[in-house]
């Protein structure tokens, strides 16, 4: 049976019709959309190289079906630079070493990105350090990954401190 | 993953007639279910998705002073809802505890309470399991079972339950509102969970088409807000199941311990609340002393199942420690590693 | 693809590099937007998904596959079976060569461990694949599993490691035992480890009549084409592999294994491009592992503190078909001064897949009970344990008496103790907590790696233009190859790094050996280097040779090049840029091809390592036994840094490696069925960022003449080694309880 599906893809309206309902987000992105800044790295959600952010909150996209998110507003790697100019995020993981083989790092920076929105880890080493733990990386960048989230945190509360001034 | 159909109701009342079918199954967040399917333990012919449901994803407070959570509220939301976690502080910290961020912003509330044990055997499906299939046997009885039971287990199986949120839950009284074939009806939390006797393969006492709508805290369950803590010993700092967890919540009036609440996790085919050892808490002050008869008391059932004898101890040492934190006061925030013996903000006074 | 676009960098990088400056990842940008391109980001026209069925008994043979059933459902294309395969020209259980690996490629029904391929399904989804696997229901008939370290008879494998002899020995070590007042007599065992690097195993095959195009990730481009070609019977340079981006390898992706060559032959079969990729679970199984060991070791000192002798055998496994056992009493060779040193191996079969060299093979599971060992010692002596070390401390590599190449040990004690704060620990044990009553413990642990050469070939050439060009098969698996060795490619041809276009990872360039043994660096990085002289020389040549240049007459090696021009040596005010002598010669480019590789004399006459030093902080709960690492610090000798921001994530990368052996990774086996019943990273445990402290990297600085041109030891696996012991040893000086059985577990402390 097939079903249409819409989904908004980094900010472009996507409409599809799915042929198999077993087709999760993550192999939706890299298989039938070749989006694949998304990796795979177990599948069963242990990983949290398959983060991207669905409706603005940061999930594993290896245990969502897609035609369960139906309308879903969905932000991938490939959506968060602008053109050449690149996110604070991506910079900073850049100047810190924040990865070594990169293969983590798609998942890594959605999950930050996803993160700081939450606004529940602040600047404090220690809860980017808990909030960050959903996402493994064997290469062991975890000291850049932290010193990279630390410096993004202190742009984004420079620049809304600018902002309400 | 096997085929399957898809079926999106528009109400409770559909759901619960498309779910009633043999065969079928409900959708929520999928953390759980997906995770069963891909791995084959888990092969429904129909996946019913109750994700679009409406009226399921609301955090209320009702008249009498109940807090109401619908089954769909992520177990994040829950979690991060400023008047859910300053009333019920042990229910934060353990929800923040569990898994990871990512999978807290996906998980629902229904599906939490709904997990299915993370027992190898009953995940490796070349291996026997009870759990997974009726009278098969269980190959975790004489196999790795260092992780195992030690509460309210039997020969049938020593799985335990992983969750976090049910813990202090089952601690507070929360009652589950359920919406099936006949109707609404509620039960206590602590009895939704069966230990396995002869039908591991229930986990719980729901019935085919039985669908969780809510979660609900009984007015009392604020009374323990100033002393109230979930404590988890795990292999890792983060990410990990617990090997033992406990809650405890304590009201404390005058010095002396009013009311007492205990549970622990990890141990048992279900979050597991030694009422023998709170009612040895009623009326006493707070010491080690007590806390240790009370630890002593929560654990006199207790036997290996496996190779797994230290967890009872370890139980009894989680029990005193979750007992002290909790007397000491409900920290004004939550710790950084939430539910962590090694919190840095811990603030309480370890004696050797 | 998206071309890898080595001059876009971000606004931060820092212009005018070359060997020893920090710069980050010129592959950064790419990465950091999802455009570095793994072999699974793959996807040409009418490609199909294929997935492997896996065995879930570990010894006996699969009786049944129920095809027609996968057939069924709809999408799939055919199921690759025993029975239906294309063939292969070889056998594949013919060691070629010693560095080929046994492989299941179903050329039989036999089952030898858990997790061996014993079915491929080839599908127009992965869906459909992914299903059809698991309806193949296969049945077996299972034979008793061999399990762990006591299974069937022991024996003394020929060699271990790759090529080392079994047992060594210098000097008497019965009678050093004999003589020594004080004695250790300990038994420390290290479980089965899985690289799990976080790209899974991955290949997209697509066959063109005899010509084969392959992505897939390796560490070894030119030994996988090599066995591409023998297995399938076509001329190597019908075969063009492509590897720009490793999502990590650690020894994984070294030998070529059964399950990228499925999925030629899945192509091949069905005459399409296909994808293959392991899941998770199956990483536990074909493609290597760290196999376990259990160590004894027997020490004795005198009254003062000086080692008498030191025995170290190690018991392992390798697999029932093949061959490779963990050198881990190897580690005993290097560091301490024992007049009298043993080291010996003995082994026994298992069904288990062949273990592999996983970072550090033997140097990690070796450190960590010789670590534990030399501080159960010190600890037997009354000594502190850096104390006890430098009393100990080998000025030669004490199981030869060889000169070291260079050794600057003495100043990673120093300085890692000083930044550490190491003068301050207590003697004892379980004396120190922290304000919230958690015990706190210190320990310390040596770290050595050999440095090691193999072969490589580089190309490099200088245009008109005045840009460079250094092409070389080198692989990047995370550690920094496009850029240290495009720093060091700059340098070769004394150019601007911007202004050389650096070319990799793909089998079309010049073999840059194998990216192992962490002397990629090293042996690419000399081949580059000589590969820049060869091509200045002849520059030089065009210059010196031609009256009409301000150089001639220098002579060849009368000249340098330093930012696109040649300068003559005695006379800096005479020079002439690349692009005068290549116009006036008029010449579009000079090209030459250089080489690195090992110097037998020098190895003749030194012991060649790196070491190290590391310290670490744990914090225990007394009653609760939960273990945190809360500070390290790694002070490394590895001669010359060639990027220090990189080399300093990768020391990280191994610290945590070390940790993870101490505290964390274990796959568990089933002892009667042989399974691993936790295939998985929610169970097998890496640490998470919660897990890793504050680390601190200290590079001591250290020039070694010796090792190669450059002087370079490599920095890949020396992290692991000495860290390991580090926390095992602070955790018993935290607790006082000393666990030999790793990783540590929360109920060994709370007996």
């Amino acid at each position: 049976m097939n079903h249409s599906i819409s989904l908004t893809v980094n900010g472009a309206r996507r409409d599809f019709v799915l042929d198999d309902p077993r087709v999760t987000l993550l192999d939706l992105l890299r298989e039938r959309l070749h989006l694949t800044g998304t990796k795979k790295g177990c599948d069963r959600g242990q990983c949290g190289a398959c983060t991207i952010l669905v409706d603005g909150k940061r999930i594993n996209s290896c245990f969502a079906l897609a035609i369960s998110h139906d309308g879903a507003d969905i932000l991938t790697i490939e959506g968060v630079a602008r053109g050449d100019q690149l996110h604070p995020v991506q910079a900073a993981f850049i100047a810190h070493d924040g990865f070594q083989c990169g293969f983590c790092t798609p998942g890594q920076i959605m999950s930050a990105i996803g993160m700081m929105q939450e606004a529940q880890a602040g600047n404090d080493p220690e809860r980017i350090r808990e909030c960050m733990s959903g996402n493994l990386c064997r290469c062991g960048a975890y000291a850049g990954i932290v010193d990279a989230v630390l410096e993004a945190q202190a742009g984004a509360d420079e620049s809304s401190q600018r902002r309400s001034a | 993953m096997k085929q399957f159909d898809y079926v999106r109701p528009a109400t409770v009342a559909e759901a619960v007639a498309a779910a009633a079918q043999p065969g079928a199954t409900y959708l929520a967040a999928g953390t759980n279910l997906l995770d069963l399917m891909k791995g084959n333990i888990s092969r429904p012919d129909r996946l019913v998705d109750v994700t679009h449901l409406d009226g399921l994803d609301q955090i209320e407070t009702l008249a009498d002073g109940s807090m109401r959570i619908g089954a769909l509220v992520s177990n994040a939301d829950l979690a991060h809802d400023a008047n859910f976690a300053k009333s019920y502080p042990a229910v934060a910290e353990a929800l923040l505890s569990g898994a990871s961020a990512q999978l807290r912003n996906a998980a629902s509330v229904g599906g939490n309470l709904l997990q299915r044990t993370r027992c190898a055997y009953f995940y490796d499906t070349a291996s026997r399991c009870n759990k997974r299939e009726a009278g098969s046997g269980c190959d975790a009885r004489d196999g790795e079972n260092r992780t195992h039971a030690v509460l309210g287990w039997s020969e049938n199986c020593i799985a335990t339950h992983p969750s976090d949120f049910c813990v202090p839950l089952v601690a507070l009284d929360a009652i589950v509102e359920i919406e099936g074939r006949n109707g609404r009806r509620e039960i206590a939390l602590d009895e939704l969970h069966r230990l396995p006797g002869n039908a591991p393969e229930r986990d719980s006492v729901l019935e085919p088409g039985d669908l969780v709508v809510a979660v609900r805290l009984p007015p009392a369950a604020r009374g323990f807000a100033a002393h109230a803590r979930y404590l988890k010993v795990r292999e890792r700092t983060s990410y990990a199941f617990a090997i033992v967890s406990a809650a405890a919540a304590l009201r404390i009036e005058n010095g002396k311990i009013a009311e007492a609440r205990l549970a622990l996790g990890g141990v048992a085919a279900k979050p597991w609340r030694p009422r023998a050892a709170e009612d040895v808490l009623r009326g006493v002050a707070p010491t080690t002393d007590a806390f240790q008869e009370a630890a002593r008391r929560a654990l006199t059932e207790a036997k290996p199942s496996g190779d797994n004898a230290y967890k009872i101890e370890l139980a009894r040492r989680i029990v005193v420690r979750a007992l002290t934190l909790a007397a000491a006061g409900t920290p004004a925030r939550i710790p950084a590693l939430p539910a962590s013996p090694l919190a840095s903000t811990s603030g309480a006074i370890i004696h050797a | 693809m998206p071309e890898l676009n080595l001059t876009s960098a971000p606004a931060h990088l820092r212009h005018g590099s070359s060997i020893g400056q920090p710069l980050t990842r010129r592959d950064g940008v790419l990465k950091v937007k999802g455009q570095a391109t793994y072999a699974a980001d793959n996807h040409p026209p009418g490609m199909l998904f294929a997935v492997m069925a896996v065995s879930s008994i570990a010894h006996g043979r699969v009786t049944s596959l129920d095809v027609a059933a996968a057939k069924r459902h709809p999408g799939v294309v055919d199921v690759m079976t025993p029975d239906h395969k294309p063939q292969l020209a070889i056998d594949p259980e013919i060691k070629t060569n010693p560095f080929v690996f046994r492989m299941e490629v179903l050329q039989n029904k036999e089952v030898r461990y858990a997790n061996q391929p014993i079915a491929v399904v080839i599908a127009e989804t992965l869906e459909a694949a992914t299903e059809g696997a698991v309806l193949l229901a296969p049945r077996y008939e299972t034979l008793p599993a061999l399990v762990g370290l006591d299974a069937g008879e022991s024996f003394v494998p020929p060699v271990v490691g790759v090529g080392n002899p079994t047992e060594n020995h210098r000097g008497d070590v019965e009678a050093g035992l004999a003589s020594a007042d004080k004695k250790i007599d300990a038994i420390y065992e290290t479980p089965p480890q899985y690289h799990n690097a976080m790209e899974p195993h991955a290949i997209v095959a697509h066959w063109d009549g005899d010509n084969l195009s392959v992505d897939m990730p390796t560490q070894g481009l030119m030994l996988s084409l090599g066995r591409i070609a023998e297995l399938f019977g076509i001329a190597p340079d019908k075969i063009h592999i492509r590897s720009p981006f490793l999502g990590g390898g650690f020894g994984s992706k070294g030998l070529m294994a059964g399950p990228p060559v499925l999925g030629l032959m899945a192509a091949k079969l069905v005459g399409k491009p296909v994808k293959l990729v392991l899941r998770r679970e199956q990483m536990y199984g074909p493609v290597g592992h760290r196999a376990p060991t259990r160590q004894r070791l027997r020490i004795g000192a005198d009254g003062e503190g000086r080692l008498t002798a030191l025995d170290h055998h190690a018991r392992t496994v390798s697999s029932t078909f093949d061959d490779f056992y963990e050198p881990a009493a190897d580690a005993s060779h290097t560091l301490y001064a024992a007049p009298a040193i043993r080291t010996s191996h003995d082994a026994v079969r298992v069904n288990t897949g062949t273990p592999l060299f996983m970072r550090a093979p033997g140097e990690a599971t070796g450190s960590i009970a010789l670590e534990s060992a030399i501080d159960e010692m010190a600890w037997a002596c009354g000594m502190d344990p850096l104390a006890f070390r430098l009393k100990n401390y080998a000025e030669v590599e004490p199981i030869t008496g060889k000169p070291f190449s260079s050794k600057a040990l003495r100043a990673c004690y120093d300085q890692g103790a000083a930044r550490f704060g190491w003068a301050k620990r207590s003697l004892q044990p379980r004396q120190v907590r922290d304000d919230a009553g958690l015990l706190v413990g210190w320990g310390m642990g040596t770290a050595t790696f050999p440095a090691l050469m193999f072969q490589a070939e580089a190309r490099a050439a200088i245009r008109r233009d005045g840009t460079g060009a250094m092409e070389i098969g080198a692989h990047d698996m995370g550690q920094g190859a496009w850029t240290a060795l495009a720093q060091i490619a700059a340098d070769a041809v004394g150019l601007d790094i911007d202004r050389v276009t650096f070319k990799a990872g793909t089998s079309d360039l010049p073999d840059a050996g194998i990216a192992g043994g962490s002397a990629h660096t090293a042996t690419a990085g000399a081949a580059i280097h000589s590969a820049g002289a060869a091509v200045i020389a002849k520059l030089a040549d065009l210059a010196t040779n031609d009256e009409r240049s301000p150089l001639f007459g220098a002579g060849n090696a009368g000249v340098i090049a330093r930012d696109g021009r040649l300068i003559r040596r005695d006379d800096e005010s005479r020079s002439e840029s690349y692009t005068e002598i290549l116009a006036r010669a008029g010449v579009a480019e000079v090209e030459a091809r250089g080489t690195g590789a090992p110097n037998p004399a020098a190895m003749e006459e030194y012991a060649m390592h790196a070491h190290g030093a590391v310290f670490a902080e744990v914090k225990v709960d007394p009653e609760l036994g939960q273990i945190r690492v809360t500070r390290m610090v790694g002070a490394f000798a590895a001669g010359r840094i060639v990027n220090p921001h990189l080399v300093k994530s990768q020391l990280f990368g191994g610290m945590i490696w070390g940790m993870s052996f101490a505290l964390h990774e274990e796959a568990i086996t089933d002892r009667r069925s042989g399974r691993i019943m936790n295939a998985n990273l929610g169970e097998y445990h890496i640490p998470v960022n919660a897990d890793v402290p504050p680390l601190d990297v200290i590079t001591v600085e250290e020039h070694d003449p010796h090792v190669n041109a450059l002087g370079i030891k490599g920095v890949g696996e020396i992290g692991i080694t000495g860290s390991a012991g580090a926390v095992a040893n602070a955790v018993w000086h935290a607790t006082g309880v000393r666990v030999r059985h790793f990783p540590i577990r929360i109920e060994e402390l709370l007996k």
